[in-house]
């Protein structure tokens, strides 16, 4: 059974840089002020390298991966 | 240990090129750093290449820096110890000057350290730590000037005279020229995405 | 009455009254239409002192749980499902009062305070009981004085009987204050702002939080003396009890009322005195929806009932607006004050909101663009769901069902500017915004 992970943004600590959607637009997009729209798809194995980019790339951490059982409503 | 008086030379050579190379490093790192914080990007240079850029760059000086270190304790010419690369002031070689080289290399290793544990430390604790770029540089800037064997040259001045100016340069523009209150320019059509900045 | 007619404004009468059911009052079982406090010895004949504190009671949660108690706080979370967590952790944990009331078209917490705060105190040290907490921390809004007055007092009255530690602290005035992890967050030293963080788990001083709202308590009180099958005699299976709520707006006699949960609305309004004719009734307060008035006719007050309709109860806030009223210039003046109370943490929210707030008063003032209705629902699509409390989520649920209720004044407003209503006096009661963090 493969680990299913999920991308989600912390609100707070996010600050609109914008760097995820430019390192994986297939799963986010920018609103009208420039913050992630991050889709909950999960991240297969096609996609995973650049998720990690992604999250590396954010200047506040605020993009994580997490375990979609860990997931929160 | 004795070495002959070519490889002596060669060491020094290598000694002082390394230093060169790893100031104009430092000083790209440094420059790259500050145009992250201010979030400039243009449609042909997006962030994340500004923010690859100074990643890469950095780890770039660690392996020049690690040249200039190295190269400098196995040529016997001058009495440096390993131990005086890390530990400021104690070295019996112009142990001032010397130890502002240690200085900036313990606040580079800081920062690589620090930036490397990132996601596991948290962002503040990673931002606190992070800030001593600002004063590593400096120093390793005036290492150099007191006691690079190539300081009172014409191209060394040149190089150095660039480097604070690019550094300086990038510092005001960073403090005068993003906005100091938070910018959402509202899209005017549905589906553009509009540009937002930021002041920090 | 100083205290409602503050939140409600000077026309508001001795509203507290019941709205006609065998079975009721229950809260108000006592309370006079003054709202004058219950003193600690004529309650004592009713209700036993709550135990000493020591080790955790057994049975306290498996009682509550069996009455279906629901938080009366807005979310409706399951009051004996929380007990349960909170008492699972390792720490001791400590019970926090949630009186904050934000919501300036309520003023049930404030008038609980104040006329029987020893119920609400009996509810959190039997709650502290069950999950073996020896701390309670009684959290009223700074700007209601007459309920902080009334805590205090019944602190001294009480300080014979052995409890828990109690204290009474005042809080900043924001909307978003009340919210769990704002209140934790602030307790803490902090300012009133929400936080990723989990109360239950990690929350004053670490140790595992019980944040319940000043009615949850009351009711809970309730249970343990009166038992849980006597709780279910009223309400509905889903959402058993009875249910305070404040009627406002363009009712003869506004005020506090004491309802059973699935009341009809109609029924309510009509205790406290409907118009001649009604355009509409928000439901659920600032963080409701609007219901046409052919809907509010057929509503009934519980959360089953009403998200079919595309609306919930909330904190019980009910405001009824008149014929003649412009839907659209109360909505776009609740949608203005609303983007003014964001904590600033969340881009979508603080920037979402402040969008939303200047298009609705475009629309209000006959400035509006031709798109400015798709921009509207472009945006609430955007702002839904992405804060870290739900502040966001109320602004697009107000919105959505103004645009929908009121779609005919909109389309005039569009095309003809202001229709008539838009300049009379509002309806909405309309707090001062700008109150400070801590």
């Amino acid at each position: 059974m493969a680990l299913t992970r999920r991308l989600r943004v912390d609100p707070i600590a996010c600050d609109g840089h914008g760097l995820c959607a430019q390192l994986l637009p297939e799963r986010v997009t920018l609103d009208d002020w420039g913050y992630p729209i991050v889709d909950p798809t999960p991240i297969g194995r096609d996609l995973a390298d650049h998720a990690r980019r992604a999250v590396s790339a954010c200047p506040v951490l605020a993009l994580k991966l997490q375990a979609a059982a860990a997931t929160r409503r | 240990m004795s070495a002959t008086l070519a490889s002596t030379r060669a060491l020094w050579y290598l000694t002082r090129g390394s230093g060169a190379a790893t100031l104009v490093l430092l000083t790209a790192t440094v420059v790259l750093g500050i145009t992250n914080s201010a979030r400039w990007a243009s449609p042909h240079w997006p962030r994340f290449v500004t923010e690859r850029l100074h990643r890469n760059l950095s780890l770039l000086v660690l392996v020049f820096l690690a040249l200039h270190v190295a190269t400098t304790v196995v040529d016997g010419y001058v009495p440096i110890r390993w131990l005086d690369a890390v530990v400021p002031f104690g070295s019996s070689y112009r142990p001032l000057w010397l130890g502002l080289g240690a200085v900036a290399l313990d606040l580079l290793l800081a920062v690589l350290v620090t930036s490397l544990l990132r996601a596991r430390l948290g962002h503040r604790a990673w931002r606190a730590v992070h800030w001593l770029a600002y004063a590593c540089w400096p120093v390793a800037l005036v290492h150099g000037l007191g006691t690079g064997s190539d300081a009172g040259r014409a191209w060394m001045l040149a190089v150095d005279a660039v480097a604070a100016a690019a550094v300086l340069a990038a510092v005001w523009w960073r403090l005068g020229a993003a906005p100091s209150v938070p910018v959402a320019a509202v899209a005017p059509h549905p589906g553009e995405v509009a540009r937002h900045g930021h002041g920090r | 009455m100083g205290m409602v007619a503050d939140r409600l404004g000077p026309d508001a009468r001795a509203g507290v009254a019941t709205a006609g059911s065998a079975g009721l009052p229950r809260l108000l079982d006592g309370v006079d239409g003054y709202g004058a406090t219950v003193p600690l010895a004529r309650h004592r004949t009713v209700y036993p002192a709550p135990p000493r504190p020591g080790r955790p009671l057994d049975g306290v949660v498996a009682v509550v749980e069996r009455s279906g108690l629901r938080g009366r706080g807005g979310a409706s979370f399951p009051t004996g499902t929380k007990l349960r967590a909170v008492r699972q952790g390792r720490r001791t944990p400590v019970v926090v009062v949630n009186g904050s009331e934000g919501e300036p078209a309520s003023a049930k917490d404030k008038l609980l305070l104040t006329a029987a705060p020893h119920l609400v105190l009996d509810g959190a040290l039997l709650a502290a009981a069950a999950v073996g907490a020896d701390e309670v921390v009684v959290c009223v809004d700074g700007g209601a004085p007459a309920a902080l007055g009334a805590v205090e007092r019944a602190l001294l009255e009480r300080r014979a009987e052995p409890a828990a530690t109690v204290r009474l602290a005042a809080l900043p005035s924001r909307y978003v204050a009340g919210e769990e992890t704002a209140l934790v967050h602030w307790l803490e030293g902090g300012p009133a702002t929400p936080t990723g963080s989990r109360p239950f788990q990690r929350g004053v001083g670490g140790r595992p939080t019980l944040v319940d709202n000043v009615e949850t308590l009351a009711h809970l009180a309730q249970v343990l003396r009166f038992g849980p099958e006597w709780f279910r005699q009223l309400g509905t299976a889903e959402q058993p009890g009875s249910a305070l709520v404040t009627l406002s707006g363009a009712v003869g006699a506004p005020g506090v009322y004491e309802a059973a949960v699935g009341a009809a609305l109609s029924e309510l309004v009509g205790v406290a005195g409907a118009p001649d004719g009604v355009a509409a009734v928000l439901v659920g307060g600032y963080f409701g929806s609007w219901l046409g008035a052919a809907t509010a006719a057929r509503a009934r007050l519980d959360n089953q009932s009403l998200r079919p309709l595309g609306a919930a109860m909330g904190c019980g806030a009910v405001v009824v607006l008149p014929d003649g009223a412009c839907g659209v210039a109360e909505t776009a003046r609740v949608l203005g004050w609303l983007a003014g109370e964001p904590a600033g943490q969340c881009g979508p929210c603080v920037f979402g909101l402040a969008a939303v707030a200047r298009a609705a008063a475009e629309l209000r003032d006959g400035r509006a663009r031709p798109d400015t209705v798709e921009r509207l629902r472009r945006w609430a699509g955007q702002v839904e769901g992405r804060g870290a409390c739900r502040l966001p989520d109320g602004a697009v649920r107000l919105l959505r069902s103004a645009l929908d209720v009121f779609a005919d004044d909109v389309q005039w407003h569009l095309h003809r500017g202001p229709c008539a209503g838009a300049g009379r006096p509002s309806v909405l009661p309309a707090p001062r915004g700008g109150q400070p963090w801590r």
